[in-house]
């Protein structure tokens, strides 16, 4: 089940994104996912339906919470946003993602080894 | 208490998300739709990019989630569907578990009441008794009992120990209670200092007895039993200061023990105090028993030890009179053997106990190996259904868990069934078992005992899932699917978790049989040894007794005891009557002591072998229908004349003498200063123990001599046995009869243990003749359950194998041959199982040499039959089906095709 899901990702990097775009501004799912799609040019295969188990893991940390409203395009949408836990979570897990990435990067490099 | 919260706010949570997800769905949708494509394109495209609707929709729903509890509820529920949907297996199957788990509550409630748990006083576990066996003591080989304390070893334990918090020694007996009612002989116990310390249960009112109650001569002293103070005073705390009248003398009231309250297992009615005169004790006198509580910290084998230390000083400090030699005893290796109290008091019933429980263990796996035969046979019916699931995705843990959670609800229902019939099944016991078991008072269903049951069921539910599970629902589940109906005739392998269970059961049935086999063929030699009595359904017995405050003059006892004696004859259809010091197997302490021969020498010339001691009047032998071997009987003139003449039984004469006519004419005597008294008679051999035991020598003395119970006075037996031989034996108007009779003579006695000899007999077998009961039961269910199970096993392979069966008879089989084949099957699982159980059985038998009597645990007849017997039954489970494969039609069986 997480399996596809997580088919490219690892854990969490969903849900970071999903805290980096709502710090940003609040949004609905639909938006969201349009957004990360579009800021990552389609560089992420993701699964539009994989958002919604995130969401609801970050509902349930009480990392975000949602509100039904109505959109830009007059629709009625969930809006999500971001709470001050949330703001918190979203900076210790991209500081601890660039440390990691850095690492890899090292490793990585060529002519290093 | 925020997932208290989410738990009730779930239902909303999953409507704003299937909404959302529809919206974004929607959204989609309409925005392919703008930019140009069809409506039918862009829904799918929709989809496309968004996966697995439901699956994402379930993955959000399960962040909310306890996914083990849930799949575990639906698992439940599954399980409750698919018991319901098969009523009649599962009222089988629950049946089956429950009476099961019934009878192994109802035995364990006993198990634990008797055995396990703790004794009823406060820190029982420092309580002891102070058991001591004399090996070295010649004559009365067995102290099987042990060696009882005398008063002069108490005060010195008392006084020289070390090991002990306090320590005391008791006796029972009886006492007459006038001027109340009705006379009433009531159960006493006595008690010194240092016993109700030792036990240590506050009295419910006034005080305990104590050192000031016990002076010789001081004030008379009571304490009454919680019992009998409401059964006679109604409960009335006034009673506690006045006095009540017990054997002709007043005593005082001086409170009232707590309520339940026994001493190590003696009921009683009341307590009176020791008063030991210290300056006459000799010493001789082992008539106590001893109790003590330890000291915290100290071990059996630290007190024993300091008794040890202390029986030199003892033998040091008293003696037994002048010219005698006080460490004489050192020849009788007098051995302290402490025991715990709990082990005085269950004494040797915890053999039959645990032989019950185990059998009624069996019975349970065997009970466990037919319903695990029900769901192998069910399962199989219900394999497609666990490829399908397997086949959409369901893990094999998945389908395992299903399973187990079925048998375990399958268990818990049983259990809870099984605890309903415990109740039923508890009372049942208690009414037919022994009456004589000690605690018996304490079963009851506690905490421990439901903790057994609910263990059980558990237990019961696993090992019920636990072979389907693995077989059916292992990796190799999804084969079924192409395998799965009709083409699935019987291969081997399939059968061989049944035929395995069959034989399992046929061999335990095998164990329990021949156990209940070797309990018939107990019970039977029981039956067939000659007690030293005949005719006990015709034999009247009663107690009465005589006490030295009502009748001082030992001759005016002899008197009433005779006119008594005449009176009860005369009642009409007695034949006759008589009396004695206690029949065999009443359980009254005897009296015993040395016998010296006239012709034979003795070390020291103070000691010889020790005999145990009756007194018997004339007429008692033809009563009883006790024969006299050789000589003659004792006469009333002999009695009264005071004239120096005693009967001896048969395997004494044949251990001074030689032979019963050598005896006749011979002297002998109970202590130096003595009269020699001519024997004149020889008596038959006595079980005075129950039949189970060797008879042991006896000495009869007549009923008032000059010198009894080893001092020279003249005194009389004032506590006996009436022996009344009568048609009318036992029937309430020959008993209203025998009162009269008795009152008419004095109207202050009260009769006590009215009973006939054949109620007395039946109660020294009871243990012998519960646990065949038990295993009788045991068997029985073993031997149908097993049946069951053959039966079964073979209709359902005849089932199975139908089109084969059609197919040979087509091929020119004939009917015979079918039956011939089916048998095979069966004789074949039989005769496994039957060799098993021997084997088993002779491994197992072995632990009940304790319960036999007059048979080996490997008698060959006991084995013989039952094999034989378990054969033959179980050719009988295959025949019906046998006949119904024989009588297949091949026209039907093939058109199943």
């Amino acid at each position: 089940m997480k399996k596809t899901v997580q088919r490219d990702l690892f854990p969490g990097a969903l849900e970071m994104m999903i805290l980096r775009v709502l710090r940003r501004k609040p949004s609905h799912g639909y938006a969201l996912v349009q957004l990360i799609k579009r800021t990552s040019h389609d560089l992420l295969q993701i699964e539009e339906g994989s958002l919604y188990p995130a969401l609801q893991r970050l509902l349930k940390e009480e990392l975000v919470k949602a509100e039904w409203g109505v959109s830009s395009t007059n629709r009625r949408v969930r809006i999500y946003t971001l709470t001050a836990a949330g703001a918190k979570h979203l900076e210790r897990e991209v500081s601890s993602f660039e440390q990691m990435l850095e690492g890899i990067t090292r490793v990585l490099a060529p002519g290093e080894l | 208490m925020s997932w208290l919260r989410q738990l009730f706010s779930r239902r909303r949570l999953y409507k704003d998300l299937s909404e959302e997800i529809q919206e974004h769905l929607e959204e989609k949708i309409e925005e392919l739709v703008a930019s140009g494509m069809s409506r039918k394109e862009a829904t799918a495209a929709a989809r496309r990019a968004f996966g697995n609707v439901t699956l994402a929709e379930e993955d959000s729903r399960n962040v909310w989630r306890w996914p083990f509890v849930e799949e575990l509820l639906v698992d439940i529920r599954y399980g409750r569907r698919a018991l319901r949907h098969n009523p009649m297996f599962t009222a089988a199957a629950l049946l089956t578990i429950a009476i099961g788990i019934g009878a192994n509550t109802a035995v364990f409630s006993v198990v634990n009441g008797v055995l396990l748990k703790p004794l009823n006083y406060p820190n029982a576990e420092q309580l002891v008794s102070l058991h001591q066996i004399a090996p070295g003591a010649p004559g009365l080989a067995d102290f099987e009992n042990g060696l009882h304390l005398s008063p002069s070893m108490y005060f010195t334990y008392a006084e020289h120990n070390r090991a002990f918090q306090s320590l005391g020694v008791w006796d029972t007996g009886t006492a007459s209670v006038t001027g109340v009612a009705e006379p009433e002989q009531v159960r006493t116990v006595v008690v010194s200092d240092g016993v109700l310390q030792a036990l240590d249960v506050p009295p419910e009112v006034g005080r305990w007895l104590s050192e000031a109650d016990q002076v010789p001569r001081g004030p008379q002293r009571v304490m009454l039993s919680y019992g009998y103070w409401q059964r006679r005073f109604g409960g009335d705390q006034s009673i506690v200061g006045r006095n009540i009248t017990l054997d002709a003398r007043p005593r005082e009231v001086v409170g009232i023990t707590h309520k339940g309250f026994r001493l190590v297992d003696t009921d009683f009615d009341v307590i009176l105090p020791l008063a030991f005169d210290h300056r006459n004790l000799i010493l001789a006198g082992f008539g106590f028993e001893g109790i003590a509580r330890l000291k915290p910290g100290f071990t059996i084998a630290e007190a024993n030890a300091d008794l040890t230390r202390m029986l030199p000083i003892w033998m040091d400090s008293w003696t037994n009179g002048p010219g005698t030699n006080p460490h004489f005893y050192e020849t009788w290796k007098i051995t302290p053997m402490i025991r715990p109290l709990k082990r005085e008091v269950i004494g040797n019933v915890s053999d039959v106990l645990w032989v019950v429980m185990g059998t009624i263990g069996l019975v349970m796996l065997v009970a466990c190996a037919n319903v695990t035969n029900l769901l192998l046979v069910r399962i199989e019916a219900r394999q497609q259904e666990l490829a399908v699931r397997a086949a959409l995705g369901a893990g094999w843990g998945r389908l395992v868990r299903g399973l187990l959670v079925e048998s375990l609800m399958l268990g818990l229902m049983g259990g809870t069934l099984g605890a309903g019939f415990a109740y039923a099944g508890v009372h049942l016991l208690l009414a037919i078992g022994p009456t004589n078991l000690p605690r018996i008072s304490e079963v009851s269903l506690d905490v421990r005992t439901l903790g057994f049951t609910v263990l059980l069921a558990v237990l019961c539910g696993l090992l019920l899932g636990l072979i389907p599970a693995l077989k059916y629902a292992g990796p190799r589940a999804s084969l079924a699917l192409h395998s799965g109906g009709r083409a699935a005739s019987a291969h081997r392998e399939r059968h061989r978790a049944r035929n395995t269970l069959v034989v399992g059961q046929v061999a335990m049935a095998l164990v329990l049989l021949v156990s209940a086999g070797l309990m018939i063929r107990t019970f039977r030699a029981l039956r067939t040894v000659d007690p030293g009595f005949t005719d006990p359904q015709h034999l009247q017995v009663m107690r009465i007794s005589i006490p030295g405050a009502l009748i001082a003059e030992p001759e005016r006892v002899l008197r009433i005891q005779d006119e008594i004696l005449e009176k009860l004859a005369a009642t009409p259809g007695v034949k006759s009557a008589g009396l004695v010091s206690e029949m065999p197997m009443e359980g009254f302490n005897s009296d015993w002591d040395c016998i010296f021969a006239q012709d034979k020498t003795y070390p020291d010339n103070v000691m010889a072998p020790l005999y145990l001691y009756k007194y018997i009047s004339p007429g008692f032998l033809q009563t009883s229908g006790t024969r006299l071997i050789a000589g003659k009987e004792i006469t009333w003139s002999d009695i009264y004349g005071l004239r120096p003449v005693v009967m001896i039984s048969e395997n004494l004469a044949r251990d001074i003498w030689g032979t019963p006519a050598a005896a006749i004419g011979k002297q002998l005597r109970e202590f130096p200063s003595m009269p020699w008294h001519e024997v004149i008679g020889v008596i038959q051999d006595v079980r005075e123990r129950g039949v189970q035991d060797k008879a042991p020598e006896i000495v009869y003395w007549p009923p008032m001599m000059e010198y009894l119970f080893g001092r020279k006075t003249l005194d009389t037996v004032r506590t006996v046995t009436f022996v009344i031989r009568s048609e009318r034996a036992g029937t309430e108007g020959f008993l209203n009869e025998v009162r009269q009779a008795v009152w008419s003579v004095n109207s202050n006695l009260p009769l006590a243990s009215v009973r006939t000899m054949e109620e007395v007999y039946d109660k020294s077998v009871a243990r012998t003749s519960f646990t065949l009961v038990m295993l009788g039961i045991a068997g029985a269910m073993a031997l149908v359950l097993g049946i069951i199970g053959i039966y079964g096993v073979i209709s359902y392979t005849v089932s199975q194998r139908q089109r084969e069966i059609g197919i040979r008879l087509a091929l020119g089989a004939q009917g015979g041959d079918v039956l011939r084949m089916v048998f095979k099957q069966g004789a074949k699982m039989a005769l496994v199982g039957v060799a098993i159980g021997i084997g088993a059985a002779f491994a197992l038998t072995r632990l009940m040499t304790n319960l036999l009597f007059g048979v080996t645990a490997y008698d060959p007849m006991t084995f013989g039959v039952v094999a034989g017997l378990l054969m033959l039954v179980a050719l009988l489970a295959c025949y019906v089906p046998a006949r119904r494969a024989m009588l297949v039609d091949p026209i039907v069986a093939l058109r199943y095709e």
